[in-house]
């Protein structure tokens, strides 16, 4: 154990408190700010489940970027000895860390993420060829854990708080090429209008930041070029 | 909001397209002002005449640099924007495709300078 200290900063609400904080060997920003809330103020609140990287529900602004807290390590993102923490960008805050994630999943079914079903449970299951290009895109997609670390990076959604986002569009653009959902109409209309995916500039901090390494900013040009077919053959 | 926000924006991505924005909003400025100097060799060939011998100040000359740069920069900028949305590429084939069109325009300016140096 090493006797230096990290100088943590955590934005609460309309303030910030700053925090001495033990600095050990592998240790996670998460591990920080549990300290914090173990040790400091037991008031602190904010939000994690499984620490390692499968839940997605401590993702935080570290040092102004959006990030798994379990799966960051303080000596990768520490400054001179400071680290700064603060809720996820582009969602109402709830109380300190924690933010209000409805938002982000109601877009989600506002892009039709939703299953939409081909077969009944008395029917064959649909045979899947696992080598189409529709399928190695929708494989790729279905690893998104919904942590909102690409949603929080976007800048559209920032300026926009109707786009749906990066996510809610990697589901839309997932479902799509999945042979087994039948939406595809109703996705192409949903991720089409006034919020769609012809809101996205292409900056690519979806997929810059994404802990899953997903790449939404690509299936949101395929979405742009599906919709756009879409709309040359008469809807169909 | 006490974050600090522009972190978020340092990589290659977002750079790329603040590029692409600003040389854009650059050339869209600096057009009427284009049309205006060209209306005069119309309207007042002498003025467009004593106007044309600016183009001798060193200023001038980096200005027009300037002016080159940014066409040559929101051009490329805007053919990478139609390859990443309008195009299916795998990564590795982008990087190729970037890689192929640097070094042409590599080549096309060797071939110029040697044209007219």
């Amino acid at each position: 154990m090493s006797t230096d200290t990290i100088r943590l900063t955590i934005d609460r609400g309309s303030e910030t408190q700053a925090f001495d904080v033990p600095a050990y060997e592998s240790q996670t920003v998460l591990d920080v700010v549990s300290w914090v809330q173990q040790n400091a103020d037991p008031s602190l609140a904010y939000r994690f489940a499984c620490r390692v990287g499968m839940c997605g529900s401590c993702a935080m602004m570290v040092n102004g970027v959006p990030r798994w807290t379990c799966r960051t390590h303080v000596s990768k993102v520490v400054e001179d000895g400071a680290l700064h923490v603060g809720p996820l960008r582009n969602l109402p805050v709830i109380r300190d860390l924690v933010v209000d994630m409805d938002p982000f999943f109601d877009k989600w079914i506002a892009a039709e993420g939703v299953h939409h079903g081909t077969r009944t449970r008395d029917d064959e299951i649909a045979p899947v060829d696992e080598t189409s290009p529709a399928r190695v895109e929708a494989n790729s997609g279905i690893e998104c854990i919904n942590c909102s670390v690409c949603y929080a990076a976007c800048d559209t959604v920032a300026g926009n708080p109707d786009y749906l986002g990066p996510a809610p569009l990697l589901r839309a653009w997932t479902l799509l090429n999945d042979a087994k959902d039948a939406g595809r109409v109703a996705i192409l209309d949903a991720v089409s209008g006034s919020g769609g995916c012809h809101n996205c500039h292409s900056m690519g901090s979806c997929t810059a930041y994404c802990p899953n390494e997903l790449d939404p900013m690509s299936a949101i040009a395929g979405l742009k070029r599906e919709t756009m077919k879409h709309a040359l053959r008469g809807r169909r | 909001m006490t974050m600090v926000a522009y972190k978020n924006r340092a990589h290659p991505l977002w750079l790329a397209y603040i590029v692409h924005r600003l040389s854009g909003l650059f050339l869209a400025l600096f057009l009427p002002l284009h049309f205006w100097v060209l209306a005069m060799a119309a309207s007042e060939p002498g003025r467009l005449d004593g106007f044309l011998r600016f183009t001798e100040y060193g200023i001038v000359k980096a200005a027009e640099f300037g002016l080159v740069f940014g066409l040559a920069i929101h051009m490329f900028g805007g053919l990478r924007l139609l390859a990443l949305e309008w195009l299916p590429w795998s990564a590795p084939q982008k990087t190729l495709a970037a890689a192929a069109a640097s070094a042409s325009f590599l080549i096309a300016a060797l071939f110029l300078m040697r044209a007219f140096g």
